[in-house]
This record gives C-alpha cells, structure tokens and sequence, in this order.
C-alpha cells in the first residue's frame, strides 16, 4: 500500500517531513564546519605543542585513555615524536584552504563557462559541453598526480591544478540553471528595455542561480579535501613535516602492525569534516527542493 | 538512430583525441624530459645531447603527431625504467584493474539497487533514513581510510585476509569492498530519485488502480524507468574506478594499471604516464559511449546531441 499511498498523496506526507530533515543537516552541518574554521584559525591557541618539534625520547607514546598514557599529550606522538593532537589541529588549516581556494578557482572557471552556455547558447554551448565532456574523460586523481609531481608540490600548485580540474559540476549546473532563468519573463524584459548583456548576467542571472552555485560549492570543496588528501597520502602532496591528514595518515600507514591507532584521529577528522560539508550541501538542497 | 550513433561516434573520436592532446601537452609543459632522463648530475652538454639523441628538440607539436602516430600503429613508445614496450606493461596489467573496477561495481550495484528500491518505497521510514545514511558514510569516509582500517581490522589484528598483492580471490575482499563503498553513493541516491519519481507518475497510479499486484507494479513498472539513468551512472562510475583505483592499488600492492601510473610518476616514466592516462581516458569514452547508445536504443527521446 505504501506506493500507493505516496503515489496518491504525495504532498500531506513528505512535504512535512522533508523539510524538517533538511533543516538538521543544515544545523549540524554548519555546526561542524564552523567548528573546523575556528580551530584551524586558532590553532596556535589550542595546539597543546608544537606540531613540528619532533623529541626522540618521546617516540609513539600511546594517547591518554591508553594506561601508559599522558595528558601531556592527549593524542600521543608519532613515530617522530611530535604531539599528534596539534598536528592534528594544525592539519585542518591545509584541508580547509586547500578546499575553500581550490573551489574558488573551479567555481570561478565553471560558473563563467557554464553561465555563458548557458546565455548564449548556440555555438557557445556546443564548446561549453564539449570542454565538459572531455574535462569527465580525463581520470582527475592521476592528472593531478602527474602535474603536481612534476611541477613540483607547493600548496600554490596543488590547489592550481585541482582548481583546474574540478570544475565540471560548477559548468554543467550553472548551465543548465542559466537555461531556466533566461528562459523566464523578466529576462526578456530586461533585454527589451535594452540592458546590456554584462548587466543582466550580474543582476539578474548570477543571483538567481548562486543557491545551486553553493550547493555545488560544497561538493567540489568536499572532493577538494578527498583528492589532497589522497596526494598527500600517496606522497605527492603536502610535503612532510606540515601536518597534512593525508601524510599523517601515510605515515600512520607505516606503523600499521605496531601502532595502529595512528590511523584514527586523522581519518576521523577527515571524515567529520567532509561529512559536515556533504550535509551543508544536502540541507541547501532540500531546502531549495523541498519536494524532492 | 543511426544519425545519433554516427554523431556520438565522431564525439567521442574529437574527445578522446582531444584528451590525447591535452595529456601529452601537459605533461611536456610541465618538466623538461631531456633533464629529467639526463638526471640530477647532467652537464649542459650531456642534456642537449640528450634533447638531441631523442629528437626533443623539435617542435613539441611535432613531437605530440609523432607519438599520435606511432599509436595508431600499436606504439606506444618505450618505458625509460622497465625498458619494455609501454604497450606490454599496460596489457599487463590492465586486466587486473578491469577486474577490481567490474567487480566493485557489481558489489556497488548489488547492495545500492535494492537498497534504493527500498528507500523510495518506504521513504521517511527507517529503511529509508539508513539508506540515506550509508549513501553519506560513502560519500564521507576516504577510500584509503576505509581501506587502512579494514587492514587494521582483518589483515593485522584478526589475520583474516591477506593485506597486499593479487594470490587469491581472498586479496581483492578488502579493495573491493573500499571500492565499492565508494562508489554506492551515486547508485543509491539516483535509484532512490527515480524510484519516488516513476512510483508518482500516472502510469504507476493507474496500474495500481488496474488492480495489478504491487510487486508487478514496483519492479516491472516502476523500476524499469528508474534503472535508465542508473545504467548510464553506473558506466560512469566504473570509468572512475579505474582511473580511482590508484590510491586502493597502492595500499593493497595490487599490481594494476593504477599502481603503475603511481611508480611511473614517482620515476617520472613519461611514456608510461601518458600512455596510461591515454587508455583510462578511452575506456571511459568508451564506457560513456555504449551506454549512452543503449540508452538512446532504450528512449527514443534521448536521441539528440
């Protein structure tokens, strides 16, 4: 009965219930990444140490919930002996910088291709779509490897070349929101009233298709992380010693068989972090599209 | 129909000749190769010896036709490190990424199409919160996370599984479960979308209004017009695994095309590199292109460029 019930009535049910859905993952969410910001922009308040003085004598010590564990350092140190809790707080500055700049380069690139296609249509279009499709046909993780491997790993170039990459989605969704604004009455009055094109595209375009913008900020921002992360985890990324989740989990990798909770703190805030991402995202979602 | 499969075809010549360009250009823009084979000690002289011996003093453009060339005959030039044909190594070991790439997907469609099925016919229910919540872990959780803790857990501690190389069927457990974690997401979100679409279309109505049973009805009705976009999503994502899978192939030391680009980039092997990127590209224009035929062959409307 149940397909029935939703097919007869679609909106008693799920409108209530989609909202409210919506509205947590938007609170949590936000709660999550602002919490990141706030610890990466105060690291050196709340690092307990210094995330690159290494100290022999204090090799692999366990955390503190370990017996022989110390509040001294929380986490432990790794296998340099540095204090993984502030490593830990320091790695979150390189994940969110390189997310927040590589997705302003991307969604500079996307959101110009995409609304242009989507405007001008035509020939416009036709290239929009084809640098599209060819961008999809290039595998990103080995293309970044390659470049950033052989230009050399400065953060500069890191996000450069992701910013390069990732801008697929910016493109494909401001196009086809671009289609749907300029299709509507207000648009055709605008170009009657003989605004130029530069115009409407600032006042009237851009605004009404920045809330889908942001929605796919948040996915390229998320998968900015994933792929750093993974470069730096393969070793070309983020060079040793800056505390980079991705090499703190290389390194972690290392000590599998002796130590393996080095593996966790890195891995969980990672995960934490892209997850509260993905939940913005999935939040503005449903609240742009309450019915879906 | 064969208007469309003609244009689709020259599409995806102009792409994949496209990204060949792009590859190849790239990677020469990026470092000088005369240097980088002469090595770090090189004088001057032995570098422009070198620019010369292998004909990197031409034009580049030059260059790139050369080796567009050299592989429409089956050359793919020269490993400087293997000192093989790049050709052989990639034949090698494609077949192991294929098969870590089909099998993930499989895992991925087994678990994410019934899963999605479920969530868009009980939606708002538990079942459909849980789907929800194992498609945002995928999305979430890093592969090569997941991976090192299932190492941790059934290769280290429980000694379950073995944790690197090809041996037996046993080795490709835990990569493709990462893999395939990985890849549910998409599956399951658009099989769920579609699902709650098709079930609230006039055909369904009037199907159930028919009296037809609702089994029929879901899985005969519904979920045929749900399971298109997942076919095409689903070649999509295996094309991404195998260009994904360079992280799981270096965790578990399985010897596929992924591993070789990463020991190819560390030694810098351009031949290699490009080749790889080359072929991983072709496969998923490929991939697209048969499944946006057989999407065209399945819905007539999807038949215009």
């Amino acid at each position: 009965m149940a397909a029935l019930d939703q097919a007869g009535m679609p909106l008693a049910r799920s409108r209530l219930a989609a909202v409210l859905p919506g509205e947590v993952n938007l609170v949590i969410g936000l709660a999550i990444v602002l919490l990141a910001i706030a610890v990466a922009i105060a690291a050196p308040l709340l690092a307990p140490g210094d995330p690159y003085e290494q100290s022999l004598a204090a090799r692999l010590l366990p955390p503190v919930w370990n017996e022989r564990g110390t509040w001294e350092h929380i986490l432990g140190t790794d296998q340099l002996g540095r204090d993984y809790l502030s490593r830990l707080i320091y790695g979150a500055r390189v994940s969110l910088t390189i997310g927040l700049l590589t997705a302003a380069i991307s969604g500079l690139i996307g959101v110009t291709l995409g609304t242009a296609a989507g405007y001008f249509g035509g020939r416009v279009d036709t290239i929009v779509t084809y640098l599209v499709t060819v961008r999809l046909s290039m595998p990103a993780v080995i293309v970044a490897l390659a470049v950033v491997a052989l230009v050399g790993n400065s953060f500069m170039t890191i996000m450069t070349v992701l910013g390069l990459l990732l801008w697929d989605q910016f493109a494909l969704v401001s196009r086809s929101m671009t289609r749907q604004v300029v299709a509507q009455d207000y648009i055709v009055a605008a170009k009657s009233t003989g605004a130029s094109t530069f115009k409407i595209i600032a006042r009237e375009v851009l605004p009404n298709i920045l809330p889908m913008v942001l929605v796919v900020a948040t996915v390229e921002i998320a998968s900015a992380i994933m792929v750093e992360s993974s470069l730096s985890f393969l070793g070309l990324g983020v060079q040793p010693p800056t505390p980079s989740w991705g090499l703190m989990m290389s390194e972690g990798k290392e000590q599998i068989f002796f130590t393996s909770w080095l593996i966790l703190p890195p891995g969980v805030a990672l995960f934490v972090l892209i997850l509260g991402i993905n939940m913005i995202g999935d939040g503005l979602r449903d609240r742009l599209a309450p019915s879906e | 129909m064969l208007k469309y499969t003609v244009q689709r075809l020259f599409l995806a010549v102009a792409v994949a000749l496209t990204v060949s360009a792009i590859s190849f250009f790239l990677l020469r823009l990026s470092s000088d190769l005369a240097r980088t084979l002469a090595g770090q000690n090189a004088t001057a002289e032995q570098v422009e010896n070198i620019r010369q011996a292998y004909g990197l003093n031409r034009p580049l453009i030059t260059q790139y036709f050369d080796w567009l060339g050299g592989i429409f005959s089956g050359d793919f030039g020269r490993s400087f490190y293997f000192r093989k044909p790049t050709a052989d190594l990639i034949l090698e070991r494609l077949p192991t990424t294929l098969l870590l790439g089909f099998l993930s997907l499989l895992v991925a469609v087994i678990v994410a199409v019934p899963f999605g099925v479920a969530a868009a016919v009980h939606r708002n229910s538990l079942v459909d919160r849980l789907a929800l919540a194992f498609s945002a872990l995928g999305q979430s959780m890093p592969s090569f996370w997941i991976a090192l803790l299932m190492i941790s857990a059934f290769g280290v501690s429980l000694r379950w599984l073995p944790i690197s190389g090809t041996g037996s069927w046993l080795n490709f457990i835990m990569p493709v479960a990462a893999l395939a974690f990985a890849a549910q997401p998409a599956i399951l979100r658009l099989t769920r979308a579609g699902m709650i679409e098709a079930l609230g279309t006039n055909y369904i109505r009037t199907a159930r209004a028919k009296g037809l049973p609702r089994s029929l009805v879901l899985f005969k009705h519904a979920l045929r017009n749900a399971l298109l976009p997942v076919v095409t999503v689903s070649a999509v994502q295996l094309g991404q695994l195998v260009g994904g899978s360079v992280v799981i192939e270096s965790i578990f030391a399985i010897r596929g095309i992924g591993y070789l680009a990463w020991e190819s980039i560390l030694r810098t092997d351009f031949p290699v590199i490009q080749s790889i990127l080359l072929i991983v590209s072709v496969i998923y224009v490929l991939l697209t292109l048969v499944s946006d035929l057989l999407s065209a062959l399945l819905d007539p409307r999807l038949r215009n460029l």
